[in-house]
């Protein structure tokens, strides 16, 4: 029948025919990362050329000089103050703010990401730990659940940006400064999907599963400790992986309308201050490999989690 | 969990040898559960007497929706009756299950897969609150009684079907009740691992003494197994035949062609068939 509907399939790939060094990296995870990266650049330099293209010209009218398209072209990627900067330009600028300054200085994006990703990782810690507490008391008292859930879920209804200040400026008026209103701002994003998955998780285990320790009287403490809680992990380990992304937003969000003087919030908001696009979008590039590193290394705790628990190699 | 301990020493010294002679392990009478539900009531179980003394096979069988599993479940204090009278050990199931009078084996192995088959066999005696020491001499023990010595360390998943089943079975046994409860634990098997656990259960059961209540829709298995055979009907759930089923303390599976066994299968055939035309 399947062949009859797509005779296409019966075609044998081109690739398979003759699998070298290239055929295998292709049909790895390399090939179509590779693809993808390269369809961005592509892309994105289009895209700089395009959107430089009327400022630089403009420019040169003003100065009542003659370009030809080809100096219009190459000045659209070497603009100081581009509409959109060039990859390369982007890693000029890492390359300056990374490893040529120390890592202690105020001009170090290294600075300012450690500053960030500590408050991030407090609030992380500080949210997670919140978000399975109301899981558990969800969980397990009914009242909880009716009374709770409709403020957890309201709770991430409200635009981050409206309250960051007024939770900053509340803080800031009992002495808390620095590095904690940030991470409770963080912790207020990210204790909403670990509480929604961790509820789940604990839900988690079968009719069967439940029966069982039923037959031995166990304890509602007994049944947390020995079958909820190893149940949930799975579920746990995939919210914590939304959570410490999210975190991450939260901590450069909170130094936005801060004054922060530090951190790649403060960054970006310098950046754009100063019509520096080239610092808001390297410090964009250092966000998001945080926000990557973070991930990963949420990852890799699962991994080592699961192995540990019997899981299925 | 200093309660713990005491206990599980009360579930075990229950069944005092005198008072066992004569007092059932088990009592129903006219037992009746009904469940409320959108469509109207269903009867579960209708007006059922049963007596099960200790030492007992008997074995539940019948059609699906018969009540088997629901008397099983009564028994256990896993669903409670709404009319009737129950005894566990002389004692309400609820009783019964707080002091750990049974050990339950289910449809399923229903291990926890983070745990390792030793430590899926520990996990009453952790609840028990039994010593380190001797929760890992019962675990090797109860392994060695169902044939897994060796595979404490396996996870479940490393394991086949019989397997799993048979250290769920070690695992109901690990803290020595006198009444095993299964509910059709080898339903999911194929016929010849069925076979084969059919008769590791048979020596099991000569070796402990326990009190087995076993449900079951093979006709086959009721009869090699059983001392007794319940013959159960479904709309209303009720008992409509109680078979005497000794084939004596050794029974090798070719029993399974001889004239004896294959009598008493005609008989539960029969009891059921009836069951069944009365409901058309």
């Amino acid at each position: 029948m399947t062949s009859g509907t797509s005779p296409t399939t019966s075609v044998p790939l081109v690739g398979a025919a003759r699998p070298g060094l290239l055929g295998k990296l292709w049909r790895g995870n390399l090939g179509p990362v590779l693809a993808v990266v390269a369809a961005i650049l592509v892309i994105w330099y289009v895209a700089a050329v395009l959107m430089n293209w009327t400022g630089v010209s403009e420019r040169f009218g003003r100065m009542g000089q003659e370009a030809t398209a080809g100096t219009i072209f190459w000045q659209t990627m070497a603009e100081d103050r581009p509409m959109l900067p060039a990859p390369h330009q982007i890693l000029v600028e890492l390359d300056k703010t990374i490893l040529d300054v120390a890592p202690t200085s105020r001009r170090s994006l290294v600075h300012h990401a450690v500053e960030t990703i500590s408050a991030t990782l407090v609030g992380f810690l500080m949210g997670s730990a919140l978000g399975v507490l109301l899981a558990v008391g969800i969980v397990h008292l009914r009242t909880l659940q009716k009374s709770l859930m409709p403020w957890v879920i309201s709770s991430q209804t409200v635009p981050i940006l409206a309250i960051a200040p007024i939770i900053v400026v509340v803080l800031g008026s009992i002495g808390l400064r620095g590095l904690i209103p940030k991470a409770i701002i963080s912790a207020y994003l990210c204790f909403f999907p670990v509480t929604i998955g961790m509820v789940k998780g604990l839900e988690a285990p079968d009719r069967l599963q439940r029966d069982l320790m039923r037959t031995y009287s166990a304890s509602s403490w007994e049944i947390f400790w020995k079958l909820r809680l190893p149940a949930s992990l799975p579920y746990l380990f995939a919210s914590l992986k939304v959570a410490i992304a999210i975190s991450l937003v939260g901590a450069i969000v909170a130094e936005l309308p801060t004054g922060a003087q530090a951190g790649l919030g403060a960054r970006l908001l310098a950046g754009s201050y100063y019509g520096q696009t080239i610092q808001i979008w390297s410090a964009l590039v250092v966000a998001a490999a945080c926000a990557a590193l973070l991930v990963v290394a949420v990852g890799l705790v699962e991994k080592v989690v699961t192995k540990a628990m019997g899981g299925r190699p | 969990m200093a309660g713990s301990a005491a206990r599980i020493d009360a579930a075990q010294a229950e069944p005092t040898r005198d008072a066992a002679a004569d007092a059932p392990v088990i009592d129903v009478r006219g037992l009746s559960l009904t469940f409320q539900t959108a469509d109207g009531p269903v009867y579960a179980l209708s007006d059922v007497d049963l007596q099960v003394a200790e030492g007992e096979f008997v074995s539940f069988i019948g059609p699906s929706g018969c009540g088997k599993t629901t008397l099983l479940r009564v028994i256990a204090d896993l669903e409670r009756a709404t009319g009737g009278h129950i005894t566990v050990n002389d004692m309400t199931p609820e009783e019964a299950r707080l002091k750990r009078a049974y050990g339950f084996v289910f449809q399923a192995p229903a291990l926890y897969p983070w745990r390792t088959v030793g430590r899926n066999v520990e996990l009453p005696l952790e609840i028990f609150g039994l010593s380190k020491q001797e929760r890992r001499a019962r675990v090797a023990q109860m392994l060695e009684l169902v044939n897994l010595g060796g595979f404490e360390k396996k996870y479940p998943w490393q394991l086949s079907g019989g397997m799993q089943q048979r250290a769920s079975i070690a695992r109901a046994l690990s803290f020595d009740p006198q009444l095993l409860l299964m509910d059709e634990p080898f339903g999911a098997l194929d016929e010849i691992v069925r076979d084969h656990l059919n008769e590791q259960l048979l020596q099991l059961w000569a070796k402990t003494k326990k009190t087995v209540v076993f449900v079951t829709h093979s006709i086959p298995e009721a009869v090699f197994l059983s001392t007794r055979i319940v013959v159960m009907s479904p709309r209303p759930g009720r008992i409509i035949d109680v078979i005497d089923c000794d084939l004596g303390p050794d029974r090798p599976l070719d029993i399974r062609e001889t004239p004896e066994f294959l009598r008493i299968a005609h008989r539960v055939r029969e009891g059921l068939r009836a069951g069944h035309s009365y409901d058309d």
